[in-house]
């Protein structure tokens, strides 16, 4: 069984929270934290599995991570899980996690100084229902990458036929908002549109 | 409302969305607490409109604001409300958060369950998928007790992607609710089988999940098992099933033989590392099951120690972790071969990854001997002293003590060596591991009695310089040592050489600062010593050094009355007492040494951890009956808390006492110096008292020793443990020389007479004798203990709950709850979510006639064993030995092929004795089911009556026992679905029809019944077939050939024999003519005869009772595609309830859904045309509305059941 899996960056800023076992909101962040300072002060070249302990789950556990550019990408899981399997569904979930996303929105900004970790940023709830194809309730559900691309990309599909959550206007505004956010810094004042809405209701 | 529309698009347009927070929460580093407690606010005021894709919205950037650490329980209904939107791009995100912030304690998780079936029998599969996934991350017990049957039945879902997730969220439901096990496991084990692989990579996943909790359960599916692992190309799967496997061969160790051979191949011929890596695991517990009974397979752990090594060796850190791990474990058997590796691994204890060093340390275990067990023991020594980190020292300090102190000490050969082994890891700062030191002195002081003069002598040094161990704050763990010190000095203080010393060394001052436990020991153990000295001064007859002694206690011992630590106190004013009672009696000229050493006398033994509670309950003693009636709560109440209130206050008086002021302090604390100015037994150049209050004038000018910390800390006075190694080595080197002696006298003689085959004199470890022997080796249990492993288990392990027995059929009680219809609700309303789920596990095989079961049964179970090797015992045997693995000596293999024939003899018996009192069973389910009734009736002989009385109808919707069950009327007579085919003199003929789904086939059992004296043999059963209908030969035989009954008849005794038909067309009634040949043989001969029968195929032979669902039914009656027809058939007398039982059993058909004295139902033909009929009853009458894809397969159905109903 996975019980976490967790990825963060190299100030160990939270990008992915998914755990298995219920903990309330401040143990995650504290398990997070942890973890980051366990992983934070071991080099890159040595082995990527650590006997965790108190961490979660006790001593049948091990975080098995990978530290990929900014992210550290780290599994809690169990003695059922094989250690180099679990390195190798990381490595195929880093390629999903940063590469699908580009592919699911269309409109990628590009002046991003580094795309990597802000594709997952921005797309956390992508990033999510990749992982829910691949990870499911603590088991890893399928490992075979084209089965799982067809799968997300069919979802994408219905969602695309739905229109989207941000229908095509929405995305309009929110590009504009984008496009000058140094020099127009938050004058889109909510206050006064909710003005404007109700003399547009008096029309009718 | 299509303003509000408008308004609503308008409004979103100008809410954020995720990115949009995303960014806001980027730029406002300095302030994000606030910045997103803004945004919280936006999104409640989002959250508050109508509008769903705004909820839905606030909702996925809650996800996030979750993510960061933010409590979002508040909007949990919304979330809900997200979730049961219709749109997928909506549902998706509600049900993403909840998987992320729901729990069992979410209150309104109850609110799901309808939400959640509902979308479980969504048409779209993505609906359904998004329900499962978001489910298994917070499925409740009750989730899981009302979903359980729908997630069952997906597990059967036409879409592969479903399958496979209702079938890994199975564990959850399980682990929530394991009464689910049981029925879900038949279809879970089917799963194993399915043609898609991910379906198949998650039921494997799922049983081994469970299967690692509980092995002994899973067992039996070891063939299958094997089959998939000698199949499957799956690398996750085979990874699955081979750590499984090490799972279940330490329960069977003829397993583990069978495995070995597969598994070798595997290791030889993949390429995969994480596969090669599991092979070489599950190939070592093989070893480890097998070295109990089987020798030699050293060939198979040559190989893995070989490919562990290459795996140690390689530069990825990762395979040379793991190899390490894997090497552990070949450790606990076969030291041997792991030992040859010793230079690999102690170059792994230089590694620069701590992991591998710890994993190194873990090895080395293994690897000592008595030959280089000091040797070792120093590069560790050396490695303590370098490393950094306390973890990592600490993880060192232990190893040492676990290396030495293993099994009873054997590799210690001068336990001198070893207590200053202990005394020098007491100069490590900060390490946790005190007690383990502690607890190691003590022991070996106690257990190995040669050892406790030197032990003595070198913890009086260490109580000496206690100093050095527990002046630093940060050294704290360590002073535990002083425990063991003072209890080993007061304990065996007759060994000590300056008991008065060492009383002085304990009665210090600044032994008031250590901790409370430790100053309880000194005070203790002050007494013994004291006890001693007495003893020793009165028989010197020195009265005046023996008074002089008790005057220090008494002067000294003041300092722990006033000690904060109850137990200090108690023990020191006990003490003092006592002490200023020999005091007088001194004075007296009384001799009191006698009197106080008797406070001690009697020796210690060590007793085993367990050995209170292996204690056996004695006869006649209950330990849960009270010895008096408790009190009334109300007594308690009111008296309790009083007397609490009372004791406490004194306590706190007392307390407060020794708390004086600073001025009084000092008072005293002059005093006192004045005190030990004028005492004449007070040694003046002794260490200071440790500083107690860091502002008191005065302290400056007592002279503190100061430690130079940039050297090693020496204990001075005490010999290194290096000084051991070398003496040890001459020791050996003196042993070595008399025992060549000894042995060159002795081969001087064997020369004069035979001469013998005598070794090299090479040092072997038993060569060795020790310096000290560990005398008491056992520890103390009580008499008659009983022996159990009970002690390890957790009784709150989750996974208890599901170590349940699989291969028990299932009781009637054990059935999934399934949810019940109102009676009020429109009967085909599809959005109904109280849908009556016939389950078709938990079917029950129809009405038997009682005469013909035993001879049914054991066929069916002979023919099943044929088909399926399934039992393990037979899997196990009969397969021939594992291929020989080079050195498989000759004994093994003939105790396995010894064992393989007796088997096989045995089961026939075994057949014949289960088919004594079983039921027949005709239903031609997968057999696995068969058997599972079977068995069942088998274990319940007296529930037998019972259950034959029990209808079809009823247990065909098993959650309305009282609509649908005969209960409510009087029991229906017996049915059969067996009808008369043919009879004579010598043999009657009855025969059931049953279509099957799969193969679109009919299955006729014919059952034979001898009613003459004469043994019938060579049975054959001919039939000519027709165009349309075609009876199953066995391969290569003609049409005109005959098909032999697999059984003889002897006289009374009656069997079934079944047949299988292909039909092509299904919509009329088939006639089939045919004739049964058989030899009639008697005491005067054997005649030859025959009889002839007609089969007849009614159409409602080709109809398998299926279940459906209401709202798939009423689907279907919408569709429109359907013909219908009618028909009515008047003066029925019978009730409605058994009217239906009748259909349901003659025709094949089942209950949809009944409403008062309307019902639906539903069956489906052997070639999958769907036949629904709505049934009314009406004063006398019963009137049935058809609707069937095939005109005429209905008009020809509801004629048959015309004729039925007219016997009502």
């Amino acid at each position: 069984m996975i019980q976490a899996i967790l990825v963060f960056n190299n100030h160990g800023k939270p990008r992915l929270v998914r755990f298995y076992q219920h903990f309330p909101e401040e143990i995650q962040q504290q398990i997070v934290r942890e973890t980051f300072h366990l992983v934070l002060k071991r080099d890159d070249n040595i082995c990527n599995f650590l006997e965790g302990g108190s961490l979660i789950g006790g001593s049948d556990y091990k975080l098995i991570y990978r530290h990929y550019a900014t992210l550290y990408f780290v599994f809690c899981v169990d003695s059922s899980e094989s250690e180099l399997g679990i390195l190798d569904l990381i490595q195929h979930l880093l390629i999903f996690f940063l590469i699908a996303p580009k592919v699911f929105v269309e409109t990628l900004d590009k002046c991003f100084e580094n795309v990597c970790e802000l594709d997952l940023i921005f797309h956390m709830d992508k990033v999510h229902y990749i992982l829910q194809e691949v990870v499911m309730g603590g088991m890893v559900l399928e490992t075979n990458m084209n089965e799982i691309v067809a799968q997300i990309e069919a979802q994408n599909r219905l969602e695309k036929s739905e229109g989207g959550l941000s229908a095509a206007p929405a995305r309009a505004v929110s590009a504009v908002k984008n496009i000058n956010l140094p020099e127009i810094p938050r004058n889109i004042n909510i206050g006064d549109l909710n003005i404007k809405v109700p003399n547009l209701s008096q029309f009718v | 409302m299509a303003l509000k529309m408008v308004k609503g698009s308008i409004d979103r347009m100008f809410d954020k969305n995720l990115q949009d927070l995303v960014r806001g929460i980027r730029n406002h580093k300095e302030d994000e607490a606030k910045y997103i407690s803004q945004c919280i606010d936006e999104i409640k005021q989002e959250l508050k409109q109508d509008n769903i894709a705004v909820k839905a919205n606030a909702v996925c950037k809650l996800t996030y604001l979750q993510m960061l650490g933010y409590d979002i329980s508040w909007a949990a209904f919304n979330i809900i409300e997200v979730m049961s939107a219709s749109k997928f791009t909506f549902k998706r995100i509600g049900y993403l958060a909840a998987s992320q912030s729901f729990h069992e304690g979410t209150d309104v998780i109850m609110l799901t369950t309808n939400q959640i079936r509902k979308d479980l029998s969504s048409p779209s599969q993505y609906d359904t998928g998004v329900a499962l996934t978001g489910l298994s991350c917070f499925v409740t017990p009750d989730l899981a007790r009302d979903l359980a049957n729908d997630i069952m039945t997906l597990m059967s879902h036409t879409k592969p992607y479903i399958r496979k997730k209702a079938v890994l969220i199975m564990y959850k439901v399980f682990l929530k609710y394991p009464e689910s096990l049981r029925p879900a496991f038949p279809r879970l084990k089917e799963k194993l089988e399915d043609p898609d692989p991910g379906v198949q990579s998650a039921a494997v996943n799922v049983i081994c999940e469970l299967a690692r909790r509980n092995p002994k359960n899973y067992l039996s599916l070891a063939p299958l098992f094997f089959k998939l692992m000698t199949s499957s190309t799956n690398n996750w799967v085979l990874i699955k099933i081979i750590k499984l496997f090490g799972a279940l061969t330490p329960l069977e160790p003829r397993l583990g033989k069978k495995l070995i051979e597969p598994l070798t191949n595997l290791i030889h011929s993949t390429s995969a590392m994480s596969l090669l890596y599991e092979c070489v695991n599950t190939v070592i517990a093989v070893l480890i099951s097998l070295s109990s009974g089987m020798p030699n397979h050293s060939a198979s752990i040559q190989l893995c120690v070989q490919k562990l090594r290459i795996l140690i060796e390689d530069s990825d850190q990762n395979l040379k972790y793991l190899g390490l791990l894997a090497m552990s474990k070949i450790l606990k058997t076969h030291p041997k071969s792991v030992q040859s590796h010793k230079d690999l691994i102690l170059q792994c204890l230089d590694d620069k990854d701590e992991s591998i060093r710890l994993r190194a340390l873990d090895l080395l275990y293994g690897m000592v001997s008595k030959k280089n067990l000091m040797e070792i023991v120093k590069k560790l020594m050396t490695h303590v002293d370098k490393a950094e980190g306390t973890t990592y020292r600490d993880e060192l300090l232990t190893k040492i003590i676990d290396i030495c102190s293993q099994s009873n000490y054997q590799h210690i050969t001068n336990f001198e060596w070893y207590i200053s082994i202990l005394v020098e890891l007491t100069r490590l700062e900060g390490t946790r591991h005190g007690h383990l030191i502690a607890a190691q002195m003590l022991d070996v002081a106690i257990r190995v009695k040669a050892i406790r003069k030197f032990a003595v002598s070198q913890m009086s040094t260490l109580l000496d310089n206690a100093h050095l161990v527990a002046s630093s704050t940060q050294r704290n763990g360590i002073c535990e040592v002083l425990y063991a010190a003072a209890w080993i000095c007061g304990e065996f203080s007759e060994h000590l050489q300056e008991p008065q010393h060492t009383l002085e060394a304990m009665l210090r001052p600044k032994v008031t600062t250590l901790p409370g436990h430790i100053q309880a020991v000194y005070v203790q153990n002050v007494v013994k010593l004291y006890a001693s000295i007495l003893q020793q001064k009165e028989q010197a007859a020195d009265m005046e050094e023996a008074q002089a002694v008790t005057q220090l206690m008494v002067d000294r011992l003041p300092q722990f009355v006033q000690s904060a630590d109850l137990e200090v106190q108690e023990r020191a004013s006990c003490i003092l007492q006592l002490v200023k009672h020999v005091q007088k009696l001194q004075a007296k000229a009384v001799p009191v040494a006698e009197e106080v050493s008797a406070l001690f006398a009697g020796e210690l033994n060590p007793v085993a951890p367990k050995a209170q509670k292996k204690v056996p309950v004695p006869e006649g003693l209950d330990l849960d009956a009270w010895i008096n009636e408790p009190l009334s709560d109300s007594e308690s109440e009111d008296e309790k808390p009083k007397a609490m209130f009372h004791e406490e206050e004194q306590r706190q008086a007392k307390h407060r006492l020794p708390e004086v002021d600073e001025e009084e302090l000092a008072r005293r604390r002059e005093a006192r110096k004045q005190e030990q100015a004028n005492n004449p037994f007070y040694i003046k150049s002794s260490p200071s008292p440790q500083k107690r209050y860091q502002d008191t004038p005065g302290v400056e000018h007592i002279p503190v020793v100061q430690i130079d910390l940039s050297v090693p800390l020496k204990v001075p006075g005490l010999p290194l443990s290096d000084q051991y190694v070398r003496l040890e080595e001459e020791r050996r080197h003196r042993q070595r020389l008399e025992k060549d002696k000894r042995r060159k006298k002795r081969r001087d003689k064997e020369k004069k007479g035979k001469r013998r085959h005598s070794s090299l004199p090479t040092e072997s470890d038993e060569d060795i004798a020790p310096a000290q022997q560990v005398d008491i080796v056992t520890e103390e249990m009580p008499e008659n203990a009983l022996p159990s492993d009970e002690d390890d288990k957790d009784p709150n392990d989750p996974y208890r709950a599901l170590d349940i027995d699989l291969d028990k059929p299932l009781a009637d009680s054990e059935k999934l709850p399934v949810q019940k219809h109102r009676n009020a609700e429109n009967a085909k309303s599809p959005e109904k979510e109280d849908v009556p789920v016939v389950e078709k596990k938990s079917k029950k095989p129809k009405k038997k006639e009682k005469k013909h079961k035993e001879k049914e049964r054991e066929k069916e179970k002979k023919k099943e064993k044929e088909r399926k090797g399934e039992d393990l015992d037979f899997w196990l045997s009969t397969t021939p030995p594992p291929a020989p693995v080079p050195s498989t000596d000759t004994l093994s293999a003939n105790t396995n092929t010894d064992a393989a024939p007796k088997d096989e003899l045995e089961e026939p018996r075994r057949e014949a004795q289960d088919g004594e009192d079983q039921d027949q069973d005709q239903e031609k389910k997968p057999s696995k089911h068969k058997k599972k009734h079977k068995k069942e009736r088998e274990e319940r002989p007296k529930d037998k009556k019972r259950s034959r009385k029990k209808l079809p109808g009823s247990e065909e919707a098993p959650g309305e026992p009282v609509q649908n069950g005969a209960l409510e009327e009087g029991p229906l007579p017996p049915m059969s679905s067996y009808s008369l085919l043919a009879e004579n003199s010598y043999i009657k003929m009855t025969y059931g029809v049953q279509g099957s789904l799969q193969d679109s086939q009919v299955t006729v059992s014919i059952i034979l019944e001898n009613r003459s004296s004469s043994v019938l043999k060579s049975m054959e059963l001919s039939v000519l077939d027709s165009l349309n209908t075609r009876m199953a030969r066995p391969e290569g035989s003609s049409v005109h050939d005959g098909v032999p009954v697999p059984f003889q008849l002897p006289p009374g005794v009656s069997n079934e024999a079944q047949f299988v038909f292909t039909v092509q067309s299904i919509v009329m009634a088939q006639k089939l003519k045919g004739t049964l040949s058989f030899i009639a043989k008697d005491d005067e001969g054997a005649t030859h005869e025959k009889l002839d029968f007609k089969l007849h195929f009614s159409c409602s032979s080709y109809l398998t009772t299926t279940p459906c669902y209401s709202d798939a039914f009423a689907k279907l009656l919408e569709s429109g595609d359907l013909s219908m027809s009618s028909i009515r058939v008047d003066g029925i007398s019978m009730s409605f309830q058994n009217l239906l039982t009748k259909i349901c059993f003659h025709h094949h058909f089942s209950v949809v859904e009944r409403v008062d004295s309307c019902a639906s139902m539903y069956s489906r033909s052997v070639q999958g045309h769907h036949v629904c009929l709505l049934v009314k009853r009406g004063e006398n009458s019963v009137s049935v509305d058809g609707k069937c894809s095939d005109a005429t397969l209905l008009s020809n159905v509801l004629e048959e059941m015309k004729a039925t109903l007219a016997t009502c």
